[in-house]
């Protein structure tokens, strides 16, 4: 026996730690262990050089960087590039300052406005597994930080806490294959569950018959008990149906892997998922509105073609009677009203005769151009004009003709059945406006 | 006198120490290989791919040309490596990994002329497949992680390794790093 472990002695060795390990990784997996004592001395050594080493990476790469670049500027010019540098260096130190700043305000702003209570961290090294996606953040147990707890940014959301350090933190990115994101949709709230393992984000578990628009935001809903309800996650890239479950690919509003600063959420919030999707924060050139006097005195532009005229017609007819074009459920506006703008005499409007001259008085007048002056430049006159329609003759002819010609946008309604119920004059102002 | 005794005789003498220094710069550069795969994504980007303490590992195994020595070399590394790794994946998988790579390392060093730099260009490409490829099958297997595996990838991660461990060996042959052979 001693003869054959001598023999095998080097295979031997390894079987012993081979299977030493094995039985380490076996007792780690069924208590569900985290080894704290090994992991806190080698972050504990590691950690300490990364706010250093950070620091350096912060404050020497630019102007290594901005060094290199000036190399040839002062071979070309030195007066200019002393100059230029000077400027150069001044500008780069006020572009980080302003970009720190910025970026700064909106956690702030984002940390006032959310119910969430959230501390700030930033994050200063990776992970040593390459198929793992995981971060150090520079927030421990000293923080209040705990395992398990959610990692955002004003943008969208991060990653979790997986392991607790007095002064760091690890966090696993939503981009780990083994991480798993509880999702709704803001449109149709649609519930589904983030997977962004194959390296593209899907959301899994939509059934075919569900509707999930290409561009539709999708939030946290708050059933993997790690993010609160109503953070923003990305937006819908394709949504096609699959075999079983709809196929749906997300593209995520914030950058798991690129963030520098987060916020880890303390004590979660849950709230509702907002009916308007999350504004995109334009942080880079912000411009004041325009004083007063240059609000009210802008210029004037004069219509030029008639198709202005028209527009501009429509446009204060619309802001007369509180309508928004293209708005979801704003009611018609009566395009036979005259604009309040419009002066009375004008030699092209003529008073509609028979049943609309009884009503002159109580509905606006129709304007009809007149034979003699064509409205268009260019087009030919118009034959004389053939009495208004009664509505009697209206309910005869189909339906489909009486189709009011509604503007780009409007919402377009049902028509009802009975066409003696609807008003005249509304009818009227299509056919007015298609003239 | 046969030739195989003439070459033992006329052979330069081995060293026959392991210097302290090299000790020391061996431990320091397997600290810096993990702690440059810990930084270096943080500094330039698109470098996750570099696998420095596996390379180191494997040039270990290649030249110390024991097979103890190396495992135990490659099961350091390992667990270091699993100490920084997420704390979701148990300590181990890295350590038995790394274990096996410089062991065999170590077998294959016997068979071939690992001086040459082919060799180790394709010696390296094949222990980071191997590395890549039983890592993933003791997520699989032991923790039953359903990861994915692209092979395209590996394949391309393998060659950028292989090319990087070249140079990287034939720094590391004039430090003199693996000791006596």
């Amino acid at each position: 026996m001693e003869a054959l472990l001598t023999r095998y002695r080097n295979l031997t060795v390894l079987l012993i730690v081979v299977f030493a390990q094995l039985l380490y990784l076996a007792y780690q997996v069924k208590t569900n262990g985290d080894e704290r004592l090994i992991r806190v001395w080698a972050v504990t050594a590691v950690t300490p050089m990364a706010g250093v080493v950070e620091a350096v990476r912060r404050n020497t790469i630019g102007f290594l960087q901005d060094y290199f670049i000036l190399l040839d500027v002062r071979e070309q010019n030195r007066k200019l590039k002393a100059d230029n540098d000077h400027l150069r260096m001044e500008n780069v130190y006020f572009r980080n300052q302003l970009s720190t700043a910025e970026h700064a305000g909106a956690l702030i702003q984002f940390q006032a406005q959310s119910r969430s209570k959230t501390v700030a961290a930033r994050v200063i090294g990776n992970s040593t597994v390459v198929t793992a996606k995981a971060v150090f953040i520079d927030r421990g147990s000293t923080s209040n930080i705990e395992k398990g707890m959610a990692v955002v940014t004003p943008e969208g959301i991060v990653g979790k806490v997986v392991a607790v350090y007095p002064l760091v933190s690890q966090v696993l990115l939503i981009t780990d294959p083994t991480f798993k994101v509880g999702v709704e949709s803001q449109q149709h709230h649609v519930h589904g569950v983030l997977d962004c393992g194959t390296g593209k984000c899907q959301i899994q578990q939509i059934q075919n018959e569900e509707k999930v628009d290409v561009g539709e935001w999708f939030f946290t809903s708050g059933e993997d008990r790690i993010f609160p309800k109503g953070f923003p996650v990305g937006t819908v890239v394709t949504s096609q149906p699959g075999q079983g479950m709809r196929e749906v690919r997300l593209n995520l509003s914030g950058a798991p892997g690129g963030a520098e600063e987060v916020l880890v959420v303390l004590q979660g919030v849950h709230q509702n998922i907002p009916a308007t999707p999350p504004p995109i924060q334009q942080t880079t050139a912000k411009m004041l509105d325009l004083p007063p006097e240059a609000a009210t005195s802008a210029p004037v532009v004069k219509p030029q073609t008639e198709a202005d005229r028209v527009l501009e017609r429509y446009q204060s007819l619309g802001k007369e009677q509180n309508h928004v074009y293209g708005a979801y459920g704003s009611s018609i506006p009566n395009f036979n009203v005259k604009p309040s703008g419009e002066g009375t005499g004008k030699p092209n409007t003529t008073q509609p005769s028979g049943e609309g001259a009884a009503k002159s008085k109580s509905t606006p007048t129709v304007p009809v151009p007149s034979n003699n002056a064509p409205p268009v430049l260019g087009a030919r006159p118009s034959p004389p004009k053939p009495p208004a329609a009664s509505p009697a003759t209206r309910e005869n002819r189909p339906d489909t003709e009486y189709q009011p010609a509604l503007p780009l946008g409007a919402p377009r309604r049902k028509s009802t059945g009975t066409k003696a119920g609807t008003d005249p004059s509304k009818q009227q102002g299509p056919e007015s406006a298609r003239q | 006198m046969n030739e195989t005794s003439h070459e033992i005789l006329t052979a330069p003498v081995r060293e026959n120490w392991f210097s302290r220094f090299q000790v020391v710069a061996l431990i320091v550069l397997t600290l810096v290989a993990i702690i440059g795969k810990f930084y270096l994504p943080r500094f330039v980007a698109n470098t996750e791919w570099l696998e420095l303490p596996l390379l180191l590992t494997v040039y270990f195994g290649l030249m110390r040309r024991s097979q103890i020595a190396s495992l135990f070399f490659g099961a350091f590394v390992g667990l270091a490596e699993d100490s920084l790794s997420p704390a979701n994946l148990p300590v181990g998988m890295y350590g038995i990994t790394k274990t096996l790579v410089g062991y065999f390392a170590t077998s294959v060093s016997v068979r071939f002329n690992v001086e040459n730099s082919l060799i180790r260009l394709v010696l390296s490409f094949f222990f980071y497949l191997f590395h890549a490829f039983f890592y993933w099958i003791m997520r699989r297997a032991l923790l039953g992680q359903v990861i994915p595996f692209d092979v395209r990838e590996a394949l391309v991660h393998g060659l950028l390794n292989a090319v990087v461990a070249v140079p990287l060996f034939a720094l590391l042959d004039r430090m003199k790093l693996a000791g006596p052979h």
